[in-house]
């Protein structure tokens, strides 16, 4: 079953049936299968990987750098927890390395970023440090390539 | 000049080759759906790619041996002893080529002689009997048929079996059609060759890239049949490394030996890069040919399923990366179908009168392509089929 969860993970709208196929397995049992993931949180959501940037959307993206002060009770997960509650952002990650958490947060111009960083993120009492870094291109998202049409170069014998 | 007489006449009544001109046409089209090519989409793994690069920033960039590197050459014996159960002395029985197409031509240029018959399965690859006839032989058509999955049966050899028959090429898993010979199939065709002097030739290109139960199986491994095959192999399909043109053709040491001889004349060394590569590959690359494997296994089931949802008969290809649906419904020839279908929906396959006159009613369709670009394709040759029923 890590074949179709791949499946999925590549293009999830291929139909129960086209998974079936592809997999040898039935309709029925994929469609139990993908019910089952959904259930236990394997399978968070579907969504489209849209390219905002072909669009008339005003549209930017920033990596945060987030340094804090773990509280006492709750070490990470109360920050976190009250970061990812806003809707501004999009992900968020506790890392490894030179600062706590890496925030993805969207907005619809570079000062509605700045602002949201300076009045929400900086004023949280755990917040010892922020570094905003704005994406200026996106070449690749989740496996797919934005910048470039890929071109098939191959020749045919 | 007139050049008509000058030139080599049997060259010059060959075709050029059925596939390439599909794809030239689809070329001049827009947003074209070509299901043409006969390659990996994907790129060569990166530590076989890594392999090759390190030798050139440490600038090996000399010939190699004529035969190819011994170390290249222990690889391919350990590999095919590994996997095939097939006992080859690197030092006398391996020759490392530009591709398998190179190990095809001098096999045929080694053995066969003027007026030999030279026995080939149709629908196959084209360049087959092209290169026979150039080695001086008669390529004589050995009908394969969908009702007998388009394997060669004993029968049809015998049929064609006569005293100038020097050599069979036997090109399985099968480009076009996707057919393999399983074991007990093999053994029929060793029981008619037993006894006999015919040569074999064994394309197994495609020998990683078997989708049934059973794993392939070369010739070479039946009894009395290794004294006689020519096993023809290489790079390109497996590990997706068509463009470093690698291949290797393996034998009883008296063709290899000869065999040798054309190439170390004609080419002298198969590319040096492109040899250290291959050594990574075979050592380390069973792990990447798996994940390939299951990737085209997804895609055949995707299209194969797609084709007869169209109501268009598709035989069960096991092995390669084609299948090879029959055209049959539209009442139309297999060159009408894929001049129309690319005309009017702008997706490319190749006839299968391309592959022998007996792919007639069939086209060859690959799927070295993306789920999404099969998908499209199966759409439009769906909407297709609507107009011409």
């Amino acid at each position: 079953m890590d074949k179709l969860l791949k499946l999925l993970d590549t293009n999830a709208r291929l139909s129960n049936a086209e998974l079936a196929v592809m997999t040898g397995s039935t309709e029925d049992a994929v469609a139990k299968q993908i019910a089952a993931w959904e259930k236990d949180g394997v399978i968070r959501a579907y969504k489209a990987l849209v390219d905002w940037d072909r669009t008339d959307r005003e549209y930017v993206t920033a990596i945060i750098e987030l340094r804090v002060t773990p509280k006492r009770d709750a070490g990470f997960e109360a920050i976190a927890q009250t970061i990812a509650a806003w809707e501004e952002v999009e992900s968020i990650y506790l890392m490894s390395g030179g600062y706590d958490f890496s925030i993805v947060v969207t907005g619809r111009t570079f000062k509605e970023v700045a602002m949201f960083v300076a009045n929400r993120l900086s004023t949280l009492d755990s917040v010892v440090s922020t570094a905003t870094h704005f994406v200026l291109r996106r070449y690749k998202e989740k496996n797919v390539m934005y910048a470039a049409e890929e071109k098939d170069e191959r020749e045919g014998f | 000049m007139d050049y008509e007489r000058l030139l080599n006449p049997t060259l010059v009544a060959t075709q050029p080759s059925g596939i390439r001109r599909f794809f030239d046409m689809a070329a001049e089209l827009e947003d074209v759906i070509a299901l043409t090519i006969g390659e990996p989409d994907f790129s060569t793994p990166w530590h076989i790619r890594q392999a090759g690069i390190q030798t050139l920033e440490k600038g090996k960039t000399w010939y190699s041996p004529n035969a190819g590197f011994a170390a290249l050459r222990q690889s391919i014996a350990n590999y095919l002893s590994r996997r095939f159960s097939l006992n080859y002395d690197p030092a006398h029985e391996v020759v490392v080529t530009v591709g398998g197409s190179e190990a095809i031509d001098l096999t045929f240029r080694a053995v066969v002689g003027p007026g030999d018959e030279v026995l080939v399965p149709s629908p196959s690859f084209v360049c087959y009997s092209p290169l026979a006839q150039l080695a001086g032989g008669k390529a004589v058509p050995l009908v394969t048929r969908a009702e007998d999955d388009f394997r060669l049966t004993a029968e049809a050899l015998k049929a064609a079996i006569t005293p100038k028959t020097k050599l069979l090429v036997l090109p399985f898993p099968n480009n076009p059609t996707g057919a393999v010979m399983r074991k007990e199939h093999l053994e029929e065709i060793a029981a008619v060759l037993r006894g006999t002097d015919i040569l074999v030739l064994s394309d197994e290109i495609y020998g990683e890239l078997t989708y049934g139960a059973e794993e392939h199986v070369s010739i070479a491994s039946l009894p009395d049949m290794w004294e006689r095959t020519i096993l023809v192999s290489g790079f390109s399909k497996a590990y997706a490394m068509t463009g470093w043109r690698l291949g290797y053709c393996c034998g009883p040491q008296p063709i290899i030996q000869q065999i040798l001889k054309l190439h170390q004349y004609g080419i002298m060394s198969a590319p040096t890069t492109a040899q250290y590569a291959a050594i990574e590959a075979l050592d380390n690359g069973d792990e990447d040919v798996a994940a390939m494997r299951a990737e085209y296994d997804s895609r055949r089931r995707l299209i194969v399923d797609g084709f007869r949802k169209l109501g268009m008969p598709c035989f069960e290809p096991e092995g390669a990366f084609y299948c090879f649906p029959s055209v049959a419904i539209t009442g139309l020839t297999s060159e009408e179908f894929c001049r129309r279908l690319l005309q009017e929906k702008h997706v490319a396959v190749v006839p299968g009168t391309a592959f022998g006159d007996c792919g007639e009613g069939f086209i060859r369709v690959s799927y070295c392509y993306s789920v999404k670009h099969i998908r499209e394709a199966l759409k439009r040759i769906g909407e297709f089929l609507e107009d011409y029923q």
